[in-house]
């Protein structure tokens, strides 16, 4: 016990040291601030269903979409080293897909709901695909293959919905999210619960982690191993559409209303913050998806704490940006090393400290 | 084998590359903020002598709901039942636009209409217009122009709007006034209309200023600016979003704290642009008002052309119209809401 809290202790908790420090002072410095801004409350909705609310609920809440596309952006970035800078832009596509379907027909059941996510899931992984085959096969930077859909998915999505912001009322719809009638909890946490067991489970009885990893380490000495390089980069793309299309769906839920315009708005920069937040190295390689979960949370703290000080939203994006760096600067690998050596230099004073004192 | 495979790929690539090109023509220059390329079209009707001839220069219907609506008023009025020979042209690229006005000019058209996409470098056109002996109107939004160079503008004032909206608001007579103020995006026309006349109430006293944000017309940023203001516990019961998107996240985050609002809830609800699912919301008591610019300057200009009405003042501000839930009718939907 002693020896693995010293090892913790000596070695920090490694990559996810960074983002878990981050949470803690934003943490501390709410409770400072205000002492009630965590307090969770019971409210009864308009719906009248009994619901947790307060800041807290907000943040995990508001999370939600980041979460998700963060954890697939990380396997994208693990596999190619590179980011995919499109996944708002197909988040606006899938969603229009999703409401086209629901639109189809007179009335919103539950099997259109289901049928209209699988189609926008489809749609989703069909871009995903498009987005991998440029980087896999044609080997085009990841940045330059997605900034195609990055320009041109929202006049897609504009064009699925016909030119106008369709609207839609459900009360099933509204449940996704929103609050399913009994449960407190928001239901987009519960789906991004969801998609973190699916992720460790397919971690757990797959290979695809270790492979992954192999391909960002070196593609080349992975392919001469046996590891169809191409085909995981494809892979982790195609993930990566599950995920917009999950993400899209929510985002949609949650307004009942789809504008392609505004739909997860510039959200592909904060998803690759919360990759590097999460201390992923963003030139591939080694990862933990549960660092970019962190590095999420720790940015929509971050905003709803900024605007619980009442900062104009217009000068948000300046103060994120002054904690980001500081984060990503303490992060980078040249502090790394010099505080490791800061440290070893303290210890050793300290043992000749202790030699000295014997002596 | 291996071959054939690259080939295929290379194929769907172009093929949904071609694709992607169609629909980004189809809906080329989605808005005002895309600002992306688009085609220009031009339709005439057949030719006829005894008809007025009109020249309409617009942007495009796909730029907005209100800009489909615009388009759509100009061809129901200046239709040929009316006596009308219309041609139109839409772009959103106003050398295209300037083209096309030049075009019109050529062809020898009685009246020349333009909406243009930038305020500047209309005055050579128009010159070569008056020339001609082509008589303009501009309307919807006012060109940096002689005065001498136009018959009339019909142009809307966004600062009308806000004050008809604020109007609104202090004939409720609410014993007080704490006002959440979701603003579109900073700087744009819509924006500093809109807002102009609310802040003259905050800065008289007359209204509280719970919050003002801007939202950049992101309906989920507005849900979190109200969810914001629920969590500090802070006392409100206005919500004046400057548009309908950002009303509807703003009541969303209402409905999940289960605080009522519309025409019998603690909250007053506030939108603009007038689209018929924010106007059917009107109608079932959930929001209170809503605020149009209104997109419908043809009959007017065509009172204007057959006499009906004279021109005193070269700019005439079409008349705003606002919407209370309590009055609303569905043939007022009908007629005045826009999009689906």
């Amino acid at each position: 016990m002693k020896k693995s809290f010293k090892n913790i202790f000596s070695n920090g908790l490694g990559q996810l040291t960074i983002p878990i420090i981050a949470i803690i002072i934003l943490v501390v410095f709410n409770l400072f601030r205000d002492p009630s801004f965590f307090s969770i409350e019971i409210t009864q909705n308009n719906e009248g269903n009994n619901v947790f609310s307060g800041n807290l609920i907000s943040i995990i809440n508001g999370a939600s979409e980041l979460a998700i596309l963060a954890m697939g952006m990380t396997l994208v970035t693990a596999a190619c080293g590179g980011q995919d800078i499109s996944v708002g832009a197909a988040a606006a596509i899938a969603g229009s897909a999703f409401v086209k379907v629901l639109k189809a027909g007179e009335t919103i059941s539950g099997g259109r709901v289901i049928l209209a996510f699988l189609f926008a899931c489809i749609v989703a992984m069909c871009f995903g695909a498009f987005n991998g085959t440029l980087v896999a096969v044609f080997k085009i930077q990841p940045m330059i293959a997605t900034l195609i859909l990055y320009t041109c998915g929202r006049s897609i999505a504009y064009w699925i919905n016909g030119g106008a912001t369709p609207t839609f009322s459900s009360s099933i719809v509204t449940a996704i999210g929103g609050f399913i009638p009994g449960v407190p909890i928001p239901t987009p946490v519960l789906i991004v619960l969801a998609v973190a067991v699916i992720f460790k489970l397919v971690f757990h009885f797959t290979s695809l982690e270790l492979l992954t990893q192999s391909v960002g380490i070196n593609g080349s000495a992975a392919r001469l191993n046996g590891i169809n390089s191409t085909l995981i980069k494809l892979l982790s793309f195609i993930i990566l559409g599950l995920c917009v299309a999950t993400a899209g769906c929510i985002g949609v839920s949650r307004l009942g209303l789809i504008n392609h315009e505004t739909l997860l708005v510039d959200i592909e920069m904060d998803t690759i913050l919360a990759v590097a937040i999460g201390g992923n190295n963003l030139g591939g390689g080694k990862f933990k998806v549960g660092g970019s979960i962190i590095g999420a949370y720790v940015i929509q703290t971050l905003t709803i704490t900024l605007y619980a000080m009442k900062v104009s939203s217009t000068d948000v994006k300046a103060y994120k940006a002054i904690v980001i760096i500081l984060l990503v600067v303490i992060g980078s690998p040249v502090v790394k090393a010099r505080f490791g050596k800061f440290m070893t230099k303290l210890r050793a004073k300290k043992t000749n400290a202790c030699v000295k004192g014997a002596e | 084998m291996k071959r054939v495979k690259t080939l295929l790929l290379v194929a769907t690539l172009v093929l949904s590359m071609v694709v992607c090109a169609a629909c980004s023509k189809d809906s080329g220059g989605s808005s005002d903020k895309g600002g992306s390329s688009n085609t220009g079209t031009t339709n005439s009707t057949n030719t006829s002598n005894s008809k007025i001839k009109i020249g309409v220069v617009n942007n495009p219907p796909s730029e907005s709901g209100y800009r489909e609506a615009n388009v759509k008023d100009m061809e129901t009025v200046f239709s040929e039942a009316n006596g009308y020979d219309l041609k139109t042209f839409y772009s959103q690229k106003n050398d295209d636009q300037l083209q096309a006005a030049q075009g019109f000019i050529t062809e020898g058209v009685d009246y020349l209409l333009v909406s243009a996409a930038e305020t500047t470098g209309w005055d050579d056109v128009l010159k070569n217009a008056k020339e001609a002996g082509v008589k303009v109107f501009i309307f919807d939004r006012m060109l940096n122009v002689d005065e001498s160079l136009y018959e009339a503008a019909v142009v809307s004032d966004m600062a009308i709007e806000g004050d008809t909206a604020v109007k609104w608001l202090l004939d409720q007579n609410l014993p007080v006034y704490n006002v959440i103020h979701i603003q579109g995006a900073m700087g744009s026309d819509a924006q500093i209309g809109r807002t102009g006349a609310l802040d003259a109430q905050f800065a008289s006293g007359k209204m509280n200023k719970v919050v003002q944000q801007t939202a950049t017309w992101d309906e989920a940023e507005a849900k979190k600016i109200v969810e914001s203001v629920i969590n500090s516990k802070a006392d409100f019961n206005v919500i004046y979003a400057e548009n309908d998107g950002m009303a509807k996240g703003a009541v969303a985050a209402l409905d999940e704290n289960g605080i009522t609002h519309g025409v019998d809830g603690k909250v007053i609800v506030m939108g603009f642009d007038c689209n018929r699912w924010a106007l059917r919301e009107l109608l079932a008591g959930k929001w209170n008002y809503d605020g149009q610019c209104s997109p419908f300057q043809a009959q007017v200009i065509s009172d204007i052309i057959q006499g009906k009405r004279t021109v005193t003042d070269k700019i005439i501000y079409s008349v705003e119209k606002g919407f209370d839930a309590k009055t609303l009718t569905q043939s007022d939907i009908d007629t005045y809401g826009l999009g689906d």
